[in-house]
């Protein structure tokens, strides 16, 4: 930290104006760029009250659009959880050839482009492609255009989240207790179950609740996988594209609110327990 | 994992040359591609350019200078990341649109935001906001500040300061924050899709134009184009990654 007389950096002079240009420039762009926007959807969809609000949410399709982007979101952050906590024990405690290589992979998702992502997966998953033929001829389970590949496409997309929250807590875990463990004649599973996760347990939620507050906007990888049909496999996201092109204000901006109002309640609820795990 | 990461882009490699590699160089020399690809990396530098600039700043006055407000101005920053892509074309839309807030204004200027390449830039903006903020903001919290003490003792001024001992410091974070911005800024997608209108010839943008052949069924041209994006992405963020993680080591 610096010290205290230092307030502006090496500039500043007995009046800091290129501190205060600084500043108000700061200030001026972040508060344009990200605030005003938020204001004015805010105010467009209040501007019939909280009861039209309500009743633009509770249409049957805008209803189901929100239930189906809520319900594939807890899959996959429930999936990603267990997948994610495994990966990163694995980075973690193993070494094994081509983990440097593993290591690149989990954060190929957040290097492609979202969009892409979903045409990778209806190439490979797609009813024409012979995995995703076999897989509807022999199970009869649709993926592509369909809620699995909804989820499919946000397993994809939110992979490194939990891993990258999981990891370095893993890393800096004190292996002691786990030894005493051992030596108290505990099971590796006991180990794992009694010892390990409850260390875990704090950073694997917050890893979820991340990718589950990034899954609830997602629209890329989505709006190419799931076919977009309202009342079947229309997400959120999908539904206020439809509003806009539309022109139907009031929906856009009432399903754009809750999906909004979500992911900030989530992220600001992760940054509370981020601080209680560094307070720790 | 491997199944999940892996066997996609192994699938779109071979779904793109099925039809032999001819056709995808067809497919990728077409006029219209090469105008959305332009238009992409126009909107791609513009965007590293601006955020070269007002990143740094922010990142600067966040770490450096105590204010009321400065704890809003931090979490500000991330905010990007919880909005939807949708959302923030259609937020956009609300503001420079047709009837948007401001509407009167841009009309009496003369100005087109929606729908042309300044609400593109903007869309693109918003989306890559917290990359560059976020690399540098832990390194000049790391940053000694000694050595600028002893350069503003010698009677260095502000700016020679931090251009000659501060930003060198800085500039493996400031890479890395702008190439992914940058590979952030190839791949947009719902938001350019809807302050543009994805209008040919206009607001098509590389991805874009992915989409609007996956509906006029060119496969061909919808996966080269798909492709290209993901390993141009892809080159880039691992590039700068090794880059970083050597400079590191050494």
């Amino acid at each position: 930290m610096s010290p205290p007389g230092y307030r502006a950096g090496p500039a500043s002079a007995a009046v800091p104006w290129g501190a205060w240009g600084l500043r108000a420039a700061a200030v001026l762009y972040l508060g344009a760029l990200v605030l005003v926007p938020l204001a004015v959807i805010v105010q467009d969809g209040l501007r019939q009250g909280l009861a039209g609000l309500w009743r633009a949410i509770s249409l049957p399709i805008a209803w189901h659009a929100l239930r189906l982007t809520f319900w594939t979101a807890a899959l996959m952050a429930g999936i990603n959880a267990v997948m994610g906590t495994l990966t990163s024990y694995v980075l973690v405690r193993y070494q094994f050839p081509g983990k440097r290589l593993l290591e690149a992979l989990v954060d190929l998702p957040l290097a492609v482009p979202t969009l892409v992502t979903g045409v990778m997966l209806v190439v490979l998953y797609g009813p024409q492609s012979p995995l995703g033929g076999w897989l509807e001829s022999s199970f009869g389970w649709r993926v592509i255009f369909a809620p699995p590949g909804i989820v499919l496409a946000l397993l994809f997309v939110t992979f490194p989240f939990v891993v990258r929250t999981v990891q370095p807590v893993l890393e800096d875990l004190d292996r002691e207790q786990e030894d005493a463990a051992a030596t108290l004649g505990a099971g590796a599973w006991t180990i794992f179950r009694r010892v390990t996760l409850p260390a875990l347990s704090l950073s694997i939620l917050s890893g979820a609740l991340l990718s589950f507050s990034r899954a609830i906007g997602e629209f890329g990888a989505i709006v190419i996988v799931a076919g977009n049909i309202p009342l079947y496999s229309q997400t959120a996201a999908v539904y206020v594209l439809g509003e806009v092109e539309s022109e139907n204000r009031l929906g856009a901006s009432a399903v754009s609110i809750v999906m909004l109002a979500t992911s900030l309640a989530l992220i600001w609820l992760v940054d509370a327990l981020h601080r209680r795990l560094v307070r720790r | 994992m491997a199944a999940l990461i892996l066997a996609p882009l192994g699938g779109l490699f071979l779904g793109t040359f099925a039809e032999g590699p001819a056709a995808v160089l067809r497919a990728l020399t077409d006029a219209q591609v090469v105008e959305a690809f332009g238009r992409t990396l126009g909107i791609a530098a513009i965007t590293v350019a601006v955020h070269l600039v007002f990143g740094t700043a922010v990142a600067w006055v966040i770490v450096r200078q105590r204010f009321i407000g400065r704890r809003l101005l931090n979490s500000l920053i991330d905010l990007p990341f919880a909005v939807s892509a949708v959302v923030v074309g259609y937020m956009l839309l609300l503001i420079f649109g047709r009837s948007g807030l401001l509407a009167p204004l841009l009309r009496a200027l003369d100005l087109r935001v929606a729908f042309a390449m300044p609400g593109l830039i903007l869309a693109t903006l918003f989306v890559t906001l917290p990359f560059v903020a976020r690399e540098l903001i832990p390194v000049m919290e790391a940053l000694d500040t000694e050595q600028e003490h002893a350069a503003a003792t010698l009677g260095s001024g502000g700016w020679q300061t931090f251009w000659l001992v501060t930003l060198p410091s800085l500039r493996w974070g400031l890479l890395y924050g702008l190439t992914l911005t940058f590979a952030r800024a190839l791949g947009e997608f719902g938001a350019v899709l809807v302050i543009g209108g994805g209008i040919q010839g206009r607001t098509e943008t590389a991805t874009v134009f992915v989409f609007h052949a996956l509906e006029e069924r060119q496969p061909v041209a919808a996966y080269a184009v798909a492709l290209v994006l993901g390993l141009l992405s892809l080159i880039l963020v691992t590039g700068v990654n090794l880059m970083r993680r050597r400079k590191r080591l050494t």
